[in-house]
């Protein structure tokens, strides 16, 4: 389960970056594989979707969202503890 | 060139039905953002707007008239005859011949177009009323007010998203200084407080679940609201020779593109514009006293805009005044700026400033005198109404008393 997350995840974060799966690690930033604050919205859009999810974010305060952005491993985190919390 | 005063106003907004209600609750710092009351607001996530209340169109139309005018229409007549009435002119002869009606709006009918989507989408009908396509284009209300008052001009509607209104008054402005129009009705309109208006905006996640606090550090996003404003714009010796009341000098315009990015605000964009409007109007920037800013909410503009105008102002950025009356009526994206110029020439004709109202706490990257949460008297010349777009698109109004 968590591994399938965690692939999705990357996989939605690579294509967002025009990058290989491959080339995403966990403690990349989001500044380090290019992704803006339209590329983040449209990355957590596409995560909603995958997982059939809420993601609590509101770009005008993402420090202060349950969501923690700061690498691809804690928007991973964050996301698995949503879908465990959803089943 | 002529120069181009303001003899007219009217509006509908959350604020109130009029005019003298809705500068009455701006004196008073009065909230008009609340819950929502839309079809499926409880599928939204965001369930506040600044949403026009006590409003039946029954009560200002006729059967035939509501099967052709979406609510965005409808606001924008009601304010439209406000203002008309109260600048006393009569369209007809070579007046009407040569005036008409510029007008902003971002997404035009929108409740006409969620109520028909829903009719074939999700009823499945496969027929809908033959008055979708005329109700629902962004057009509709110039060209009712051209029918309606005989304005037989240049007339055109302008889509500039959140700049719209401003840029409509420009076209407007600009048409009566260059002497192609005598007199022309200006302003805008908005009504997207439906479940797919709302539901869009949502999905940009800018939005607040809670309050429009423009400029406090705490600000979490921008509030949508709906309504419109109309204005008349007269040619200064025109409006004169008829011994009509003046309500104030519309003396300056510029618009700029950022031609950078499709939503995040550009600092040089919105300084080449305000710049541009105080070369326009001949002012020097120390002759500026009040700002009716953007002032959207979001973290990205606010502090964007603050640093825009501590660019075009120096020194004096410090001693001028600047609010953002969104934090009232809400934004009313293609309407905004044409609700805004109320504020503006209440400024300028009684000395109160509306206040920004929400304001909790400062924000180091908005430190300049944003009038927080009272209004305030004071005695100002020439102010400046502020629009930035998404999609980089500026326009600056600058206004004088007379």
């Amino acid at each position: 389960m968590s591994d399938s997350v965690k692939d999705k995840v990357i996989a939605i974060i690579a294509e967002q970056a025009v990058m290989d799966v491959s080339d995403v690690t966990p403690d990349s930033t989001l500044e380090d594989l290019g992704i803006d604050s339209l590329g983040l919205v449209e990355s957590i859009f596409a995560i909603e979707e995958a997982f059939d999810i809420q993601v609590p974010f509101n770009a005008n305060e993402p420090e202060q969202s349950d969501f923690d952005i700061s690498s691809v491993a804690s928007i991973i985190d964050a996301i698995e503890k949503l879908v465990a919390e959803k089943a | 060139m002529k120069r181009v005063v303001i003899t007219g106003q009217g509006t509908i907004n959350a604020l109130g039905h009029d005019v003298a209600a809705t500068t009455e609750a701006m004196r008073e710092g009065r909230c008009g953002i609340g819950d929502l009351d839309i079809r499926d607001v409880d599928r939204l996530s965001i369930k506040i707007g600044g949403q026009v209340k006590g409003y039946t169109p029954e009560d200002h139309f006729n059967r035939q008239q509501i099967a052709l005018f979406d609510r965005f229409t409808q606001f924008t007549m009601l304010a439209a005859k406000e203002a008309i009435a109260q600048s006393g002119l009569t369209f007809d002869g070579e007046l009407a011949v040569k005036s008409g009606v510029v007008l902003g709006t971002s997404g035009g009918g929108m409740n006409t177009l969620d109520e028909n989507y829903r009719s074939v989408y999700e009823d499945g009908k496969n027929r809908v009323h033959p008055f979708v396509v005329p109700k629902l284009m962004n057009n509709a209300a110039a060209s009712h007010v051209s029918m309606e008052y005989n304005l037989m001009g240049p007339s055109f509607t302008v889509a500039t998203a959140c700049a719209s209104s401003n840029h409509a008054m420009g076209q407007a402005f600009q048409l009566i200084r260059s002497g192609l129009a005598p007199a022309m009705v200006t302003g805008g309109s908005e009504s997207m407080l439906c479940f797919g208006g709302v539901k869009a905006w949502e999905g940009l996640r800018v939005m607040s679940k809670d309050a429009c606090r423009p400029f406090s550090a705490n600000r979490n996003g921008m509030v949508q609201g709906e309504g419109a404003a109309v204005f008349v714009f007269e040619e200064y010796e025109h409006a004169k020779a008829r011994g009509a009341q003046i309500l104030a000098e519309v003396n300056g315009f510029a618009m700029s593109s950022d031609a950078s990015d499709i939503v995040m605000p550009s600092r040089h964009g919105a300084a080449r514009a305000i710049s541009g409007a105080l070369r326009d109007a001949g002012l020097s920037p120390n002759q500026v006293g009040y700002i009716n800013a953007h002032g959207t909410g979001t973290a990205a503009n606010d502090k964007t805009e603050c640093a825009a105008v501590a660019d075009v102002f120096g020194a004096h950025a410090d001693r001028l005044m600047i609010s953002s009356t969104k934090s009232m009526h809400g934004h009313l994206i293609g309407g905004t700026g044409a609700v805004e110029l109320l504020a503006c020439i209440m400024a300028l004709r009684d000395g109160v400033i509306a206040p920004t109202i929400g304001y909790e706490e400062p924000d180091p990257e908005c430190t300049l005198d944003v009038v927080p949460n009272e209004a305030r008297e004071a005695d100002v010349d020439v102010v400046l109404s502020n629009a930035f777009a998404f999609g980089g698109l500026n326009a600056v109004l600058a206004l004088r008393r007379v």
